[in-house]
């Protein structure tokens, strides 16, 4: 089946803009998308802290790649919205320093396909300043990059990398796949005293609306979201897998009469053991998805986590639905590579029909 | 290598006397005279097994008094694993550079008011961090200004480039200070650039550049104060090119006889720091053997206290591990740490 033949089959889900996420609009409530949301946050946090500037490759007066710092350099003014040159480790590694040196930097990488030259700034200095300083210096610097395939870009610029970075003691790593999230822990990542890392999903930012507080309402980092009650399955995801991943629970729900929950876990790093632990107790069937490829992604960690903490009350094996073992691919192969609905579906039959 | 900056000729013959004023020269012969004296015995207590492995900046003394001293009080300083006789020039207290090379956790923790970095480690890191810094001071309105050291074989690094290329872009107050020493490790200067100096790239970088005799401290003092002045003055950063040449091996597990002709340092031209320094203020009538005993049996106390504090400290915390990974500690790493320690006690 190819995916525009999946499409009309009505169980994929390839591009989140066909997702059924988009609330109506109700009287009273304001809704954003999700980029719009990550400009209010950093705009709140702009005005909010003066500590706070925002820098990196093109986010003063293009306002960004995708927009997301729209109308902030003319509001806030080219002291606190910077364009650097094109450089991510010296991005990442001058954050440091201004962090160090008092101030709250707001960094963005462009895609997370370009962090690697940055991994060494954040793996050895952002995430161990506080340790290695025996607390004398933190480096509470956020760095903002959109990930993820789906939305049809050039090569490199669909990497789903948190892997490399949930790896390192000390880094926070956070998630949105709601606008109020992505605002949320925008402003609770600035306050943090570590480095935390958000990543955007790309294909949600446009894709997705919602509502969003007026006011500073910070996600607290750590607590996973239950998007959906269920008791005969869990799914585990975050980001873009969000909608997939509801989108398969549901059809579960019609076609097989199956109550399935969804989780997202939205902080990475360090994750949510007790929820993890608590909702495999409840159903007993564990799945996570995630884009990345399978082999130690972050999903083996999930599932670990899952065993540890409820091994006795499973009832069928943990299954993974992820990118294969191989190269982001071009994009007109990219609905093929990235997890759907119909895929996450396929697997939920499967662990359903385990006894 | 004519064109370096000297203000002291390599055998002490005075090029320019009133550029330095003699009580200046004296403090740093002084500390230079320490930071041997430490250097030395360090090397020792490695080989005895007393602290871990060392990194000897035996010949460099010259560019780590003569660059430290020209920082105040509230200046930041940016050292490499090498450079801890900048770091204790500067304020970091003597034990805690012992500490550190015997892998204790009572290291690197400057005091405070004292602004030093920990010591960079992999190479040329520090240099996009240093360009922060200097841009937070200065978006803060602060006077204060940053020195960078890294060596040679940083400049082959991309965040060398990327470092003062941003620091320049943004005029950051910061004084990126190589000391070319010669060695990469093992990789002479030779094979890690076509370039004739490191002084040389600046005018790509779009700062200034300058080159200076790195085993004269005076000349070394006089071009990292110049440097730090213009910072302070708004007028960007500044790459210093201070050619000194690394006495000793990499680290006390290194043999430089695989690699290295003994007779290569007497060719350098470059002469000892201390050496140097010494004969010039002997031939003023300013430095006497009186004074030259003081300096040494100074340094001995001052490092013997620190030897004794550094052996008088109790054994090793497991639980110290778990300390200033994170700024406010999440409860699942305190319950992590807690099953850690309970598993050790078992």
């Amino acid at each position: 089946m190819t995916p525009s033949e999946r499409r009309r089959a009505g169980t994929a889900a390839p591009a989140a803009s066909r997702e059924p996420l988009q609330r109506a609009e109700a009287p009273g409530r304001r809704e954003l998308t999700l980029l719009q949301a990550v400009t209010e946050g950093l705009a709140t946090a702009l005005a909010e802290d003066e500590r706070v500037i925002v820098l990196g490759e093109d986010v003063g007066k293009n306002g960004g790649v995708f927009r997301a710092t729209d109308g902030l350099q003319e509001r806030f003014g080219p002291e606190r919205v910077v364009d650097t040159p094109l450089a991510e480790s010296a991005i990442v590694g001058a954050s440091i320093g201004l962090a160090a040196a008092g101030l709250r930097p707001i960094a963005e990488i462009q895609f997370m396909g370009f962090v690697y030259p940055a991994l060494d700034q954040l793996i050895s200095h952002a995430s161990r300043l506080r340790s290695r300083s025996r607390g004398r210096y933190g480096a509470p610097l956020v760095v903002r990059m959109p990930y993820g395939g789906g939305v049809r870009a050039p090569e490199l610029h669909s990497e789903s990398a948190e892997v490399h970075l949930v790896h390192t003691p000390g880094l926070k790593v956070v998630v949105p796949s709601t606008p109020a999230d992505a605002k949320g822990l925008i402003l609770a990542a600035v306050a943090d005293p570590d480095p935390v890392v958000v990543m955007e999903p790309m294909r949600l930012y446009r894709s997705v609306k919602g509502h969003v507080p007026e006011e500073a309402v910070p996600t607290p980092i750590g607590p996973a979201r239950v998007v959906r009650e269920g008791e005969d399955a869990v799914v585990f995801c975050w980001g873009a897998m969000v909608p997939p991943a509801l989108a398969a629970a549901r059809l579960a729900e019609e076609r097989l009469s199956a109550r399935v929950a969804v989780v997202d876990l939205r902080t990475l790093a360090p994750l949510d053991r007790d929820a993890i632990g608590e909702w495999a107790r409840r159903t007993g069937r564990v799945l996570v998805v995630h884009e990345a490829p399978r082999t130690a992604g972050l999903g083996a960690e999930v599932l670990a986590i899952a065993q540890e903490e409820a091994f006795w009350h499973l009832r069928a094996r943990p299954r993974r639905v992820t990118g294969p073992d191989a190269p982001f691919p071009y994009f007109s192969l990219e609905d093929w590579y990235l997890p759907d609905a119909q895929r996450i579906l396929a697997a939920l039959e499967e662990t359903l029909a385990e006894t | 290598m004519t064109d370096l900056r000297r203000v002291v000729g390599p055998a002490g013959e005075p090029l320019h006397p009133d550029a330095v004023p003699l009580a200046v020269a004296k403090a740093l012969l002084r500390d230079m005279i320490f930071l041997r004296a430490f250097d030395e015995r360090a090397v020792a207590l490695q080989r005895q097994g007393r602290i871990g492995t060392y990194p000897p900046y035996r010949g460099m003394e010259a560019c780590q008094a003569g660059a430290a001293r020209a920082l105040a009080p509230g200046d930041w300083l940016l050292p490499t694993y090498r450079d801890h006789g900048a770091a204790m020039i500067h304020g970091l207290p003597v034990v805690e550079a012992l500490a550190y090379w015997n892998g204790r956790v009572e290291s690197y923790r400057a005091p405070e008011g004292v602004h030093v970095f920990p010591p960079a480690v992999p190479i040329a890191t520090q240099i996009p961090h240093a360009a922060g810094i200097g841009w937070g001071l200065r978006l803060q309105r602060s006077q204060a200004a940053v020195l960078c050291f890294f060596g040679d074989g940083a400049s082959s690094e991309g965040d060398f480039h990327e470092g003062i290329n941003l620091a320049g872009v943004v005029r950051a107050p910061v004084v990126f200070f190589c000391q070319n020493n010669g060695y990469a490790i093992s990789v002479p200067f030779r094979l890690q650039t076509a370039a004739a100096t490191i002084a040389e790239r600046a005018p790509g970088l779009g700062v200034r550049g300058e080159r200076v005799d790195g085993n004269d401290a005076l000349a070394v003092h006089l071009t990292v104060t110049e440097a730090l002045a213009r910072a302070r003055a708004g007028e960007g950063p500044t790459l210093i090119e201070a050619v000194t040449y690394r006495q000793g091996p990499h680290t006390t597990s290194d043999d430089p006889g695989r690699y290295r002709d003994p007779e290569e340092m007497a060719r350098s031209g470059l002469g000892d720091p201390i050496e140097r320094l010494t004969a010039y203020l002997r031939a003023q009538g300013a430095w006497s053997e009186a004074e030259d005993e003081a300096a040494r049996e100074d340094a001995r106390a001052r490092i013997q206290a620190a030897v004794a504090e550094l052996e008088a400290m109790p054994p090793p915390e497991p639980r110290d591990i778990f300390d200033h990974v994170y700024g406010a500690e999440p409860a699942w790493f305190s319950r992590e740490r807690e099953a850690f320690l309970a598993g050790l006690s078992r």
